[in-house]
């Protein structure tokens, strides 16, 4: 990070001391540990109990040193030097007890390894230790209950480094030490089988651990845990996780072109952490149901939008063609199609997995080669109301801090977001936030993970969010608690927003929204007169027909009480996939080029013109359609051909048995992509792609940080890279194109987007993560912006009110409940990698819906019953859970189970701004009963079956 | 409360697909035992620090701590289940049954297999009296239970055995005589009448200086009577002059097998003890004061609480502070100052690293006045007398007064006040008639189980602090024991590092594997000498707190003065 924290800032005053370190004089901070100055001395003493990162605790005492005067040793790792202090690590009695702990630890070690690196052995080693003298404990049984991670606490020195890891750093509270004495022994909640408790598989323990005590159990890739954890690496690609905004650093621990095992790297948003899906769901690439061949759709197999995927039948449906002919007829088809039935007949979705070059490749295509700007992808989906609200209100359509900004925040609201599911690893700094004091106000219909810690929980009903957030914005201004001298500085449109929450009281709203009016006003003052208040949303305020005014409402806040601009503060949607920020940068939005520059701006187009060397006046001037937009027009015979890259529209999108019709009813469908997806099972031509670590790109993750991701491993069979394929397409259709590296693409990109102007393909590799605004070479980046003005005309932030608009489809009295939809932590999106994901799989094989236990029991459902939940578009069948997390009245369903594909029953109404489906809110009857979902050929859990 | 009852079925299956499909990952929250813990809680604070008080309450009504009433808990106090595991593993008096475990028998005996006891016998009851008392009483052997005077001691459920015999214990456990108060001690009304609370009223109404009064105590050299003896009013002193909020923490968790005096005292003259502590509350300027006492002492703490309930309801001064009860639940390193704090803060009873020290940063992360319960009980008599008075007493050279629980083989054990600086000789020949009958002196343990043992023929040494340390040993808290020719000083110390083995807190290294690869070594026929003496070593160098550093004591004793022993 840029900015500096509390604690650095508390590291600067501390004062310097001089002390005397095995004979040398040296000089410290105060508070610097004695360990951390021999090992700057480039003085060795063994450590097992001290982790970089982790509160020393000094449990271990192998660290020992001797200080003159003091009648017992000291743990280095945990004291501190004063002046004129002797202290040696190399005395003979320093060196005696180090090597007697050692040799304690060392006689219970089992006599099978669990690791390559037990650093019992490594300080063994080097402290010349011999066999140990003393008789081993009993041994203890291993736990292998977990798919993924295996228990040998045969291994275990009773450190804590892997508690601490699971509780100091992730938050996630699983892990204690329990039981005293010898017989103090690591547990999962109540001593419970690993696989039993409530652990969420980050496998930061695992990372922590020193002995193989804990382990990975990766079974696909070498084998049970012992050989994975012992395999030695040919390769470590430095690279990012490929799942969620977060934008993970991590490494690809490679062997034989297969990915062993995958660890934290320090990067600015993870610094080490990860979760279940990025160090375990990395298998998917070297799934057996990997696209390796271009399919041409056969004659003899029409397409019908209620047709059954199943990848292990592909043959039935498509036949194997080559590169030269599937490019020839996807792309040859386009260019037909564009010339007999016009520029707007073609459309394109591009896919915010992919990286910021294929982003920009993709974009560019269509609108110079098919010639309109009928270019969307999923951000559509997601956060395109906050955007939208975002750049009418402050100008910017991306956060305005980072996540990590949390731990500088005394409030952080965090509302219509579950981020321990979504964005695992920002939960564990929002969750470090509260640990070190700030308040968190967690605002939500369902009761999210974060509850446990939240200050306050509110559990608003469902779709009244702009009914809470107004009466909050009335208690700001009738107590008086509005920063005045902000709104008059920084603003505009204030006096607007002032009468619309006049009416606004939290006495009126708190019936409509369910919240107490005392609750309303405590929070709406803990917010305005906090020092620093941070607000984090995400899809649960976005996915609405009014998603864009409770965006809205949230930049209101934070205007109306100068909660922005500053470190602490701000406003930040989290981002869902790992590069929809590049992707939306990147100009894969239809009403926007790169670095959102309107395509009704005439002066942009010819910037634009220009620098891809079309001709002038020749770029749309017209707003493309938005996703759901392209599916009507479809229907309507308006796009008769649609280039689909790494997107599921079938499964994703809202009403899907409209959409997979629609998609049916193609005259030319071409879905480059990696696995058979729903939407591929459509196409005319499937073009096998790469996945993330079989290729070099930027991506750009919710903290507008740009990241380098590195490729690791190479495309199964005759898979090719996706920009080499969208090059491919757009010679086809006419461009003459000829990048010969991701560089030069991203090199174009920078002289194109202001933003990120500054940031060179040398630096992006040099540091692996550059934050924008970055506009000129060298410019270090700034992660908070609006610090003195806002990117609009004038510099000015403007207040937009929002009034209350009921969600387009209420429950009634023959659909009385509502349905959520949404994604849980194993699984991403639609599932198409993470079920193919050996451990993501095992630990959540089946569709669930998430059914409050009081309305399954007056269903009369048990928990694990199938139930059948139909909306007026469709209904599928799954397993009912009874999860207290669902509002009574709400049931919540992922969206990534294709045997019981939620998105059949939500419903595509739009947000009028936005045109945003809302996903978040349809009226739906539930009951018990109906055909038990039936997995194909990937999920259900059969990888490690 | 009005909660709805929420049908959650509670699952043993341990991952299955079926479960998957259920309820999300974990053990959930079972309706029902949610509210049987609300509806024991009440009103009580749910704050962290109240959870072992919590599980009491559980422990003592259920009979044990099921998992279920352990999760909800957990969800009650807003807590992580492992957290609450943890703490209720820790102790031992408390009965953790899992889904499908078995219950605990509803009475529980407790034989102490302490030295003193296990020399009165403590081993022949344990394998006689589960067959005696049947299957529906469970016979476990239990550390130390501080009535070494009486041994062998028993406590059937809450209710301590003097002296105890087969049929004694049998005639308790048939009568059903599970509790214990003590009668005849000093109450409120009988300690005001003999001028009691006046010196208290005296120091807050201005008649002695706070000065004054830190001065006598520095002068009279009173040290601190749990053991490690730091001067008292230099205590005062130093946590006075710390920023406040400042509080008070008083150790009544007497743990140190051989060690009686405290319990001897309070069962005798509560309010002497709560004078003085509150005397050295205002001194130091406190007003929340903490009283951590040790499970064992039930009667104590039921006569403790009716005590305060009367003090609170007519204070002897004007906004006295407020005194808050907490309850061990048996864990002896908890007599550790730091292991204290942790205790009474709700946590496992691990010590802490120091510095810092609990005088700057202790309980709840604020200075900390910390005594243990006898110093306290000195106060009142130190100022009423004088600090003269106290330094003209002792003998051999030494100053004040000591009060020594002498148990073992002695004709008349108990909690003997006398002279600091008086040999064991003297103790024995002057304040317990000698030795008991027929049995001659063979060695002796100055400072109970971690003050080492030293033989017969070193029967002149001054008994006191600093004087034993020469000789490798130390007074600590004056737990006497004595062994006679009917003892070995080898069983001896295999007693204790098998109490210290089960005692560990099992934090660090030295002590956790230490004290277990000792208990091991010394059951050996033959003793690896250069083995232990490395162990022995290192577990005084690097454990972090005193029972690690002190554990091997005994058996380094015993290979220094008793190598005949080991021939």
């Amino acid at each position: 990070m840029n900015a500096i924290t509390r604690r650095e800032l508390a590291e600067l005053d501390a004062p310097t001391v001089s002390f005397e370190l095995n004979g040398k004089a040296v000089t410290a901070r105060a508070d610097e540990t004695i360990l951390a100055v021999a090992k700057r001395e480039g003085i060795e003493v063994p450590h097992l109990c001290f982790k970089e990162g982790l509160e020393a605790v000094g449990n271990c005492r192998s660290c020992m040193v001797e200080i003159n005067g003091e009648r017992v040793l000291a743990p280095s790792c945990c004291r501190a030097p004063a002046n004129g202090m002797k202290v040696s690590t190399n005395s003979e009695r320093a060196v005696a007890s180090q090597k007697l702990v050692l040799e304690l630890l060392q006689s219970d070690m089992p006599e099978t390894a669990y690791t390559r690196h037990n650093e019992v052995d490594q300080w063994s080693v080097k402290m010349g230790l011999g066999k140990p003298r003393f008789e081993a404990r009993e041994q203890v049984k291993m736990d292998l209950s977990h798919p993924a991670i295996a228990v040998n606490l045969d291994a275990c020195i009773q450190c804590t480094r892997c508690l601490r890891a699971c509780r100091d750093e992730q938050v996630n509270d699983v892990i204690g030490l329990a039981f005293r004495g010898d017989q103090a022994k690591i547990v999962f909640d109540m001593d419970d089988a690993m696989g039993a408790s409530t652990c969420v598989a980050c496998g930061e323990c695992v990372q922590a651990c020193p002995t193989g005590a804990l382990t990975s159990n990766v079974h696909m890739a070498a084998g049970p845990a012992r050989e994975a954890a012992m395999t030695v690496p040919d390769k470590q690609i430095e690279s990012l996780c490929p799942f969620c905004g977060v934008g993970c650093q991590l490494t690809y621990n490679v062997k034989d072109d297969k990915i062993l095992f995958v660890e934290g790297r320090d990067g600015p948003a993870n610094h080490g952490r990860l979760c279940v899906k990025g160090r375990y769901g990395f298998d998917y690439a070297h799934h057996p149901q990997r696209l390796t061949q271009p399919l041409i759709r056969r004659k003899d197999a029409p397409k019908r939008g209620d047709m059954v995927m199943d990848p292990d039948h592909v043959m039935d449906v498509f036949r194997e063609a080559s590169w030269e002919e599937a490019l020839e007829f996807a792309g040859g088809k386009f260019a037909q199609l564009r010339d007999t039935f016009g520029k707007k007949s073609l459309a394109g979705f591009g896919s915010a997995k992919g990286s910021n070059e294929e982003a920009y490749l993709f974009q560019k295509l269509v609108r110079t080669g098919f010639g309109s700007n009928n270019v969307d992808h999923c951000t559509r989906l997601c956060h395109a109301s906050s955007v939208v609200a975002l750049l009418e209100g402050i100008g910017s359509g991306a956060v305005s801090n980072p996540v990590m900004d949390v731990t500088r925040a005394e409030v952080v609201i965090i509302i219509g977001a579950n981020p321990s599911v979504n964005h695992p690893v920002a939960s564990s700094w929002i969750k470090n936030a509260v640990v070190n004091g700030a308040k968190l106000i967690l605002m939500d219909p369902r009761k999210s993970e974060l509850a446990r810690v939240a200050h306050r929980y509110l559990q608003f009903k469902p779709d009244t969010d702009v009914a809470l957030l107004n009466a909050m914005m009335h208690v700001i201004v009738a107590e008086n608690l509005v920063d005045a001298d902000f709104v008059r500085d920084r603003t505009e449109n204030y006096e607007a927003l002032k009468a619309n929450v006049a009416a606004y009281t939290p006495e009126l709203m708190a019936p409509i929204c369910g919240i107490d009016a005392e609750t309303i006003k405590y929070v709406a003052r803990l917010y305005a007169t906090s020092k620093g208040s941070m607000i984090l949303w995400g899809m649960g305020v976005s996915q609405h027909v009014h998603g864009t005014d409770n965006a809205r409402c949230l930049i209101a806040l934070s205007l109306m009480t100068g909660q922005i601009g500053r470190p602490g503060t701000g406003l930040h949607p989290l981002r869902g996939q790992n590069n929809v920020q590049g992707a939306s940068d990147a100009g894969l939005i239809p009403m926007m080029y790169p670095d959102y520059q309107h395509v009704s701006n005439a002066a942009t187009r010819a910037t634009f013109e220009k620098a891809w060397g079309v001709p002038l006046g020749s770029l749309d001037d017209q707003p493309g359609l938005t996703v759901v937009e392209v599916m009507h027009a479809i229907e309507k015979g308006a796009v008769k051909g649609l280039y689909v890259m790494g997107e599921n529209p079938a499964m994703s999108d809202p009403d899907a048995n409209h959409a997979r019709n629609a998609l049916a009813h193609l005259e030319h469908l071409v879905v480059q992509d990696i696995f058979l997806t729903e939407t591929a099972y459509l196409a005319d031509v499937i073009l096998p792609a790469s996945a993330f670590p079989e290729k070099d790109g930027s991506f750009t993750n919710t903290d507008r940080l740009v990241q380098m991701g590195r490729k690791a491993i190479n495309p199964p069979g005759d898979a090719k890279q996706d920009l080499w394929i969208i090059q491919q397409i757009a010679n086809k259709v006419g461009l003459n194109w000829n990048y010969q590296h991701v560089s030069e693409v991203f090199d174009e990109m920078r002289h194109t987007m202001p933003n990120i102007g500054g940031i060179t393909w040398e630096r992006l590799e040099r540091e692996h993560a550059v934050t924008y605004p970055c506009k000129n070479e060298g410019d270090p980046g700034q992660s908070v912006v609006f610090e003195t003005d806002f990117p609009r005309e004038g510099g000015r932030a403007k207040f937009v009110p929002a009034d209350i608009i009921p969600a387009n489809e209420r429950p009634d009295a023959e659909y009385p409940m509502v349905l959520i939809t949404g994604r849980q932590l194993e699984h991403w999106h639609t599932g198409s990698m993470t079920r193919r994901a050996s451990v993501l799989d095992a630990i959540e094989p089946d569709p669930v819906a998430l059914v409050h236990p009081l309305d399954l029991a007056a269903m009369g459902g048990q928990p694990g019953d199938v139930i059948t939940i139909a909306s007026r578009r469709g209904e599928v069948s799954l397993y009912a859970r009874a999860d207290d997390s669902s509002p009574r009245g709400a049931i919540f369903v992922p969206f990534c189970y294709y045997e019981a594909a939620i998105n059949k029953l939500t419903n595509a109404a739009l947000d009028p701004f936005a045109k945003i489906p809302e996903f978040k809110y349809c009226a739906i009857k539930a009951a018990v009963g109906g055909n038990a979902p039936v997995a194909g050929s990937y999920g259900g859990g059969q990888i490690l079956r | 409360m009005n909660h709805p009852v929420i049908p959650i079925a509670i699952h043993t299956d341990t991952g299955s697909r079926q479960r998957k499909r259920q309820a999300p990952k974990g053990r959930r929250v079972d309706p029902a035992a949610l509210t049987q813990v609300q509806i024991l809680l009440g009103g009580a604070s749910r704050q962290a620090d109240l959870l072992i008080e919590h599980l009491h309450k559980i422990q003592d009504r259920f009979g044990h701590l099921s998992a279920a009433h352990l999760a909800a808990l957990a969800e009650e106090m807003r807590m992580p289940q492992t957290s609450v595991y943890e703490v209720a593993s820790f102790y031992h008096h408390f009965d953790i049954v899992k889904e499908g475990g078995e219950v605990p028998a509803a009475l529980t005996v407790r034989v102490c297999d302490g030295l003193s006891c296990e020399m009165a016998g403590a081993q022949d009851l344990l394998a006689k009296l589960p067959a005696l008392l049947g299957r529906e009483v469970r016979v476990i052997a239990a550390p130390c239970i501080g009535r070494c005077e009486q041994a062998p001691a028993v406590a059937v459920g809450q209710n301590p055995i003097p002296n105890a015999t087969c049929e004694s214990v049998q005639a308790a456990v048939g009568a059903g005589a599970t509790k214990h108060a003590p009668a005849g001690f000093i109450d409120l009304a009988t300690y005001q009448a003999s001028g009691g609370y006046s010196l208290l009223k005296q120091c807050v109404s201005g008649g002695r200086p706070v000065e004054a009064v830190i001065k006598t105590m520095e002068d009279s050299s009173l040290r601190g009577l749990g053991g490690a003896g730091f001067p008292t009013g230099r205590k005062w002193r130093i946590v006075k002059a710390e920023k406040g909020p400042r509080l008070m923490a008083v150790n009544i968790d007497e743990g140190e097998p051989g060690t009686f005096k405290d319990r001897v005292y309070l069962e005798r003259d509560p309010h002497r003890f709560i004078e003085g502590m509150l005397i050295a509350a205002w001194a130091v300027g406190i007003d929340t004061l903490y009283v951590y006492l040790r499970d064992e002492y039930h009667g104590c703490r039921v006569m403790l609480e009716a005590e305060l309930a009367k003090l609170r309801a007519s204070p002897p001064m004007a906004g006295m502070p407020q005194i808050e009860l907490r309850r061990g639940a048996g864990a002896y390193i908890c007599g550790e100052e730091s292991a204290m704090i942790e205790s009474i803060e709700g946590k496992r009873g691990m010590p802490r690293l120091r510095p810092p020290y609990v005088a700057q940063v202790g309980l709840f992360g604020r200075p900390t006045l910390e005594h243990n319960f006898e110093t306290l009980f000195w106060v009142r008599e130190i100022l009423e007398k004088g600090a003269e008075w106290f330094t003209a007493q002792g003998r051999n050279g030494r100053k004040g007064l000591r009060s020594f629980s002498v148990s073992g083989r002695v004709k008349s054990p108990g909690v003997k006040v006398a002279p600091a600086g008086i040999t064991i000789q003297e103790l024995i020949d002057e304040y317990c008639g000698g030795m008991s009958e027929g049995q001659k002196l063979y060695g002796y343990l100055p400072g109970g189980a971690s003050g080492g043992i030293l033989p017969a023929s070193m029967n002149n040494i001054p008994l006191d602090f600093d004087t034993l340390q020469p000789y490798g040993c130390f007074i600590g808290s004056a737990a006497v024991i004595v062994l006679s020719d009917q003892d070995t000083a080898a069983q001896a110390a295999r007693n204790m590092m098998n109490f210290f083995r089960h005692e560990s807190c099992g934090q660090c290294t030295p002590c956790r594997v230490g004290t277990a690869k000792a208990a091991h070594l010394i059951n050996q026929p033959k003793w690896d000498l250069p083995l232990l003496a490395d162990l022995s070593r290192v577990m005084r160098d690097a454990s972090i707190c005193g029972l690690g550093q002190a554990a091997p004591n005994p058996v380094d004793c015993v290979i220094k003065y008793f190598p005949e022993e080991l021939a």
